[in-house]
This record gives structure tokens, sequence and C-alpha cells, in this order.
């Protein structure tokens, strides 16, 4: 895998966000969110990046995104459009789809904001196939779907500019237990079917654990950890993440019988 | 041991459409009962309506039985005078049903002053003996602090020592960790553990969580489209479960503590139904592997081996 080519170099990023002032006159407060993070994705992996709120894992998402400038450092894209070739699946399909627009324009927007060649109306029936659904749902609107269907159309609409790396900000913990796995296979499938990169930003560790060949571990802003999923798992090393390991309720490990 | 509650043919209407469906179940005095259930089961409902905290224009049917007690029959000023009191209820959100514009301390304090008549301040000096129970740092100060001035972890503390205040028999908490970091569930958890043993309180945790009922609870009850479909203890439900929905649900979770052969997930095919839009008969069938003509009608909950179940085909045959 160290000889996959190198998409994104991160290297001493510093992001910091000023706070709304507290007193009329004081200075306002900053607050650094990432701390000079350092990391590389290589084409084909699949990076987890782990922490609570405030850890700073979604403010790196943002600057892998570009949606975001480092204060200091860089973040290096060696692809040749970022915009069109790192697209994000966000947690909430409800918030995240425009209820008066129709699927097929949905998932359409980014090749049509792109101005990307290609017949539309068979780009929709490839990327409706893609991710499961029936091709007449191109004509309808997101509220005629479940939770899990409607994550399937902002998989579709991020697949449709041929993205090279997909981003998944907490891509199924809106939805119902039993409509997760649903969604985790199809990342996958989709994943390998059309060689992806997969960055997952997730705070459920056994998705990650699940998903990702590497993890990033954040607390305040820095890595604290980084490594393959399976040794972090296995043997932390850093105290944060074996709390952070150490916390998570596990099927086998029940309380002792009270009565 | 005896029952500290009994829920009997609980149902739950809501516009007219039926969102709880003729729940029965006995909670043992001491005991901590999961109920497991996804958007949709009826988990909250259930909750709610045992509680007598349905919103207007959503009415129970049914019995739930305290101390030999009706609390559905009951009016309402005696109801209240048993809730915060002998049952006690905490909630995924704590800004939800904490006073957005009250101290605190005077909200700790509340329930002690309404059920307990205490004086204001021996009320007070109480809630701040809780609220450091609860684990609260600076106890003194934050009894002076509004909600919105608290973490998430601290506002579901302050709520549990609200909930606590007047040692319920009864606690009722509906997904109390959901919205919190995994560190703090863990401390919460941890917490609600204690001080439901040192007060001897009965607990029914409503989460859609699986593995936090297997840390937390002894009992656990799965419901699916407004029914119960499974009981037993956990180790039971769990470790061998009998409802085919049961069985799917763990199989679906990405196991934490072993290896799988491949990224794949054993899924559960299909989406949850809306309300009243489940099918007739057992709710799961058209998402269910073994399902036949048999499962239009609504099996009964009944003995499978060691616990019980409502399937006309159960996972492993018959008993």
């Amino acid at each position: 895998m160290s000889e996959a080519e190198v998409l994104f170099q991160v290297e001493h990023v510093t992001r910091r966000y000023k706070l709304a002032r507290t007193r009329l006159l004081g200075p306002r407060r900053e607050v650094t969110a990432v701390d000079d993070v350092s990391f590389t994705l290589r084409r084909g992996e699949t990076l987890g990046v782990v922490g609570e709120s405030g850890s700073g894992k979604t403010t790196l998402m943002k600057l892998l995104l570009g949606l975001e400038r480092p204060d200091e450092g860089r973040v290096t894209y060696s692809g040749v459009r970022l915009t069109r070739e790192v697209q994000v699946v966000f947690q909430d399909p409800a918030s995240a789809l425009d209820p008066r627009m129709r699927v097929a324009d949905i998932i359409l927007e980014p090749v049509r904001v792109m101005r990307l060649p290609g017949d539309r109306q068979k780009r929709v029936e490839e990327l409706l196939d893609a991710v499961g659904l029936p091709r007449d749902s191109a004509h309808r609107y997101p509220h005629e779907f479940s939770g899990g269907q409607r994550q399937r159309i902002a998989i579709a609409r991020a697949l449709a500019p041929h993205p090279r790396v997909l981003i998944g900000d907490e891509p199924v913990s809106a939805l119902d237990v039993s409509v997760r796995a649903q969604i985790l296979n199809l990342l996958e499938d989709l994943r390998v079917g059309f060689d992806l990169t997969l960055v997952l930003v997730a705070h459920d560790l056994s998705v990650v654990r699940h998903m990702c060949d590497r993890v990033l571990v954040m607390s305040r802003g820095a890595i604290v950890e980084e490594g393959p999923t399976r040794e972090i798992f296995r043997a932390p090393q850093n105290p944060y993440t074996r709390l952070l390991l150490d916390s998570i309720p596990r099927l086998k490990n029940r309380r002792a019988a009270s009565t | 041991m005896a029952d500290a509650l009994g829920v009997e043919d609980l149902h739950v209407l809501v516009g007219g459409v039926e969102a709880v469906r003729g729940v029965s179940f006995a909670l043992e005095a001491g005991s901590r009962t999961g109920l497991i259930g996804e958007s949709g089961s009826g988990k909250t409902l259930t909750a709610l309506g045992l509680m007598g905290l349905l919103p207007d224009g959503i009415s129970a049917t049914g019995r739930v039985l305290y101390k030999g007690r009706d609390l559905l029959s009951l009016a309402d000023e005696e109801f209240c005078e048993l809730r915060g009191d002998r049952l006690a209820m905490i909630f995924q959100e704590p800004m939800t049903a904490l006073n957005p514009v009250m101290r605190i301390g005077d909200q700790v304090a509340e329930p002690l002053m309404v059920h307990r008549h205490m004086g204001r301040q021996e009320a007070l000096a109480a809630a701040m003996q809780i609220l450091q129970r609860v684990h609260i740092a600076d106890a003194a100060e934050k009894m002076r602090a509004y909600p919105h001035q608290l973490s998430g972890g601290q506002r579901q503390r302050a709520m549990i020592a609200m909930a606590m205040a007047c040692s319920p028999d009864i606690l009722v908490a509906d997904e109390p960790t959901t919205a919190l970091d995994v560190t703090v569930q863990a401390q919460i958890l941890r917490l609600l553990d204690e001080l439901v043993n040192e007060q001897g309180a009965t607990l029914l945790l409503i989460t859609h969580d699986l593995p936090v009922v297997a840390s937390t609870c002894d009992h656990v009850l799965v419901m699916y489209g407004g029914k119960i479909v499974e009981t037993g203890t956990v180790a039971q439900v769990f470790d061998r479960p009998r409802h085919p929905y049961t069985r799917a649900l763990l199989d679906a979770i990405p196991p934490l503590d072993e290896e799988l052969p491949d990224r794949h997930l054993r899924a559960i095919p299909g989406s949850v139904a809306g309300l009243g839009q489940f099918p007739p008969g057992c709710p799961f069938r058209n998402r269910c592997p073994t399902a036949d003509g048999k499962c239009v009608e609504m099996p009964p909950v009944a003995r499978v081996g060691d616990h019980l179940a409502a399937c006309w085909h159960p996972v492993g045959g018959e008993p």
C-alpha cells in the first residue's frame, strides 16, 4: 500500500477560529480547531478519523474538501480538480437533500454545476443502479423515501462527478440500526467497484474498525495516535485512545448479574 | 422477586393509528430492563404512556400496575403526586426536560419541595448534596448556573439529579446517552448504575443501542412495529436470540471483538415502516428471511426454549 500514489498531503496544518465575544470590550478569544496536523492519504486507502465532539475531525474534513483554508501549514491535493474529485456524504440525508427537487435533479446537480459532459439521463440510471435504487426513483421527491434510501440518493449525488475520494461524515449515524449495515455494505461495494479512496469520519468506533485500514485518533485538534486499525484496536498506545476504546459498550461485556 | 411495575395490554393511539399495539411486561423490583427498538417501534410512546406523559391527542389504553393501583386510571393530580417522586424519567435531550430560565439548584430542589414538603433552604442544601453525588464538579457554582451554561454531560447529570432527588422506585431513561460522546456515555451509564444500585430503584432503559443494553441491563425487551417480539434475560436474548428480528439486528452490528471474513455485514433488507404502515400480522414479516403464509397472523408471545418470543418460526426451531 505504501507504493500507492499520494492523493492528499497534509503538512503541519493549523486552523483557528475566533469565538464570539463574551465581553463587549474584551478581546475575541480563539480556539484552535486543528492543531499542527500532518498525515498522508494514499490512493485506495480507507482512512477512519475518530474523535469526540470538539476533537477537530469536522474541521479536518472541511480542510480536505477545500471548504476551509489552513491558517498555517499546507493541504496539497495531487489530483486534477479537487472540487470534482473529492466528494462528501453527510450524516443526515433529510437535511442534505432539497425537498423541492426531484431525485434526478438532486443527483445531477454537481454534474450540472460543474458542466460535466455526458448523457445525463443515462448517468442518472447508472447511479441509481449503483446505489441500489429503482430507476423510477428519478422522478420522485426525497420525502417519498426512507432514511436509508435518502442516504443512497446522497451517495448517488456524491458519485455523479466520478470522484476519486469519497468522504463520509458520520454517514450511518442518523440511520436505523437495521438499515446501517446496508449502507456500510453499499459503501464498501462502491469503494471497490469505483476504485474510491474512502475517508470515514465517525464517532462510532465499531464502524471505523469494520470499514477502515488505517485510523487517525483526534483529540483537541491534534492527532494523538495514528496507525493500522487492527493494531490500534488491539494495542492502543496513547492514553486517550485507550480511554476511548475502553468506553465503548460491548455486546460481550455484560454487567455482573445482580439477582 | 415481586414486580415493581406491571404493564398489561398497553395500546397507544396516535391520530387514530395504533403505534403501540398491545404491550405487556413486568419489571422485577430492582431489575434493569433494556427496551430495545428502532424508530417507529413504539418504545418511546410505551415509556411516555406508562409515565402518563403522552402529549395531547395521543391516548393510551390498558393497565399500568404500580403497588396495586392502575396508573392509567388515576386522576391527573394523583399521577402528578407519584411522578417525580416514586416514578421518574430522564430524556435523551436534557434541554427539553430542564427549564432554561431556572437555575440548576432550584430545579433539583423543586421535586424535594413538592413531594417532600421541604422548605426552600433545606431543599437547596439537599440539592447541593445530590449534585455532588452525581459528580458535578464545582456543585456550589453549578447550583447557580442556568442549563445553557453546562456542557451536555453536565446537563445530563443535572437531569439525573432531578430524577433521583426523591429516590424513585422506578426510573425510566429514554436514550439517556444517545446524544453524548462515547467517553461521557460511559461515565453516565456508570453513574446510573451506581445510583440505581444505591437507591434500589428499578430501571427501564430505552435505547436503540444493543451494546448499551448488554453492558447495563439484566433483562431485555425487543420491540418492533409496536409489539414486543422477544423478551428474556440479556444472556438468553443476546446469546441465543429466538426472534429473527433480534437475530438479524445482532448480525448487522459491526463486531468489535472478532474478525469478519470480509467487509460485508449481514444486512437486514428493506427499511422500518412508517407509523401505521407495518404489514398486518407479524410486523417484521416483509423483512424476515423465514416468513411464510402463516405470518399474516400475529404470533402470540410464547415460550421458546428458556425465554419468550413472538414468532411462528423461531430461530433454532421449536422448544
